[in-house]
């Protein structure tokens, strides 16, 4: 069931193979004296859920945020379905690690934040952003403040916030770090389902070697400082079975266990 | 409050020592503090009076107009410092000596620049409300969260939305905190202001009831000040409050 399979990022440059929407070509980074990333090149392909996984400090954040165009990178490109960017764009949205909702907005004024920014009337962006409360389970919560939800809650409206400007592609940074394991899985099938859904490509980025495994089409495994593509693996998990007996599954062991041993000689 | 188990009201302490005040005033002993209810009953004859009325008319427009400068002055210039590190660096020390300078030693000085008229208690009144007013916004602009910025440019908002929607707003309970704070500051600078000019205002009535021993109007006078910068400060607290909703969640 488990295919993995080794990386071999130097040959991923140059042409551009089958239907890749986002494109990272010899991305480095430096911050002052810290070298963050050094050659990055990756392919995502579209529809897609990529994971980037890697110790702490590794650089995770920042290649998502060079993705975004949130942080400039230091030398090499981003192209977006085949274009060069330089800055954020509307085809990509951002979910953040401490959720960055507007603490004296409503969640439907959150939610529809987006589309507020890019002048789309309220009648409409209220319809939409109402449409996306409800896909992430949060329906009759429109006009509750970010302080009177939990911690999984805000994370949800983040997400409803992402999916409103209708991204192509969305960036996900650790969004479920302030979520307690309960919700954390029932959250990791919630995505698998708006991943069918929705038919976006997602970036991920999680500390959690089993989320990772559970909700990726691919897993990109970073080295530590200064961060480069050391694997690439492809789970092939079948996310037609029930979660539970996916998280028993031999496969899926098998791919967690060898991540763990590729992980593990990072770990002192 | 609680006293002997029992739930006593606020009011009751302000209440004690009103009682007190009567009684030791009844006594005699010092000319300085007649009876309570002699002052009180002085109060209504006093706000009665046409100099009162004048002095509080000349006292609020020199505390209006030097407010609005130091809120008008002192906002903007403290979003400035929490944006620009430029301009930080430019007025951060000044701000910092005046916020705790004993201002009170310069109105002399400010007397010589601006005269003695209500020019010097306009300035007066800037020079004690502004830093405070200043600080606070500078701190509310630098607490703003980065992600919340980053949101922001992430969903296509220009620099002058991000600080319109994201930046102001993120700041505003800080900006509204330093201008009540100011507020009180504003009251003492009016009052100190006029006594240090002393031929406006309440200064004037101040002066004119110590030099004649009048002790009930001055006592009068001085719980009126009392009561209306408590009532300001009241009034702005409430205010606050209301957007209190997302201050206190943060
Ligand atoms: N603004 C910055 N200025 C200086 N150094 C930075 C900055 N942002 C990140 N770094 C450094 O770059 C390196 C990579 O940071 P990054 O946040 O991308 O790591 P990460 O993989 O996301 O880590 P974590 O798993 O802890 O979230 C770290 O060593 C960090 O200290
Ligand atoms: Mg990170």
């Amino acid at each position: 069931m488990a295919n993995p399979m080794p990386a071999r990022a130097a040959e991923q440059s140059g042409t551009a193979t089958s239907d890749a929407i986002v494109e990272v070509r010899d991305i480095c980074k430096r911050y002052g004296d810290i070298e963050a990333l050094r050659g990055i090149n990756l392919e995502f392909e579209r529809g897609k859920l990529t994971t980037l996984l890697g110790p702490s400090g590794c650089g995770k954040t920042t290649l998502l945020k060079i993705i975004a165009g949130l942080v400039p990178a230091t030398s090499g490109q981003i192209r977006i379905n085949g274009k060069v960017v330089t800055g954020p764009g509307p085809e990509r949205a951002f979910v953040f690690q401490d959720f960055a909702l507007m603490p004296w907005a409503t969640v439907l004024r959150n939610v529809s934040f987006g589309l507020e920014l890019k002048g789309v009337p309220q009648a409409e962006r209220h319809r939409i952003a109402k449409h996306y409360i409800s896909e992430v389970g949060l329906s009759g919560f429109e006009e509750k403040y970010p302080h009177e939800l939990s911690g999984g809650m805000r994370q949800r409206v983040g997400i409803a916030r992402a999916f409103s400007v209708n991204a192509d592609v969305l960036l996900l940074d650790e969004p479920f770090s302030a979520v307690d394991e309960q919700n954390r899985r029932k959250f990791q099938e919630d995505l698998l389902q708006l991943v069918e859904k929705e038919r976006k490509t997602f970036l991920f980025v999680t500390h959690s070697i089993e989320e990772a495994v559970y909700v990726s089409d691919r897993i990109v495994l970073l080295s530590p400082r200064p961060g480069r593509v050391s694997q690439i693996i492809e789970p092939n998990i079948d996310r037609s079975a029930a979660p539970d007996v996916i998280r028993r599954d031999k496969g899926y062991l098998d791919v967690v266990e060898e991540i763990w041993q590729g992980l593990r000689q990072y770990a002192e | 409050m609680k006293l002997f188990g029992f739930k006593v009201p606020m009011m009751t302490s302000l209440l004690f020592w009103a009682l007190v005040w009567e009684v030791v005033g009844r006594m005699d002993v010092i000319f300085l503090i007649p009876p309570m209810s002699a002052i009180v009953s002085a109060g209504f004859e006093l706000v009665a009076t046409n100099s009162w009325q004048n002095a509080s008319l000349v006292t609020l427009r020199s505390f209006v107009v030097g407010m609005a400068l130091a809120i008008g002055v002192g906002v903007p210039l403290g979003i400035a410092m929490g944006r620009f590190k430029i301009v930080d660096n430019i007025f951060g020390l000044w701000v910092n000596m005046f916020v705790s300078a004993p201002l009170s030693a310069l109105v002399p000085v400010l007397m010589i620049l601006f005269g003695l008229g209500e020019t010097t208690v306009v300035v007066t009144v800037f020079l004690f409300a502004v830093w405070i007013i200043v600080l606070d916004a500078r701190a509310g602009v630098m607490q703003v969260p980065p992600s919340l910025i980053e949101m922001g440019r992430c969903y296509g908002a220009s620099s002058i939305t991000i600080f319109s929607k994201i930046i102001l707003l993120s700041a505003l309970p800080e900006i509204l905190a330093g201008i009540r704070i100011g507020l009180i500051r504003g009251v003492k600078g009016v009052v100190i202001g006029q006594i240090l000019v002393s031929i406006i205002g309440y200064g004037e009535l101040f002066e004119l009831y110590s030099r004649s021993f009048d002790m009930e109007r001055f006592w009068a006078l001085t719980i009126i000040l009392f009561a209306a910068a408590m009532l300001l400060s009241a009034a702005v607290e409430l205010f606050e409050k209301r957007i209190e909703y997302y201050a206190g969640a943060r």
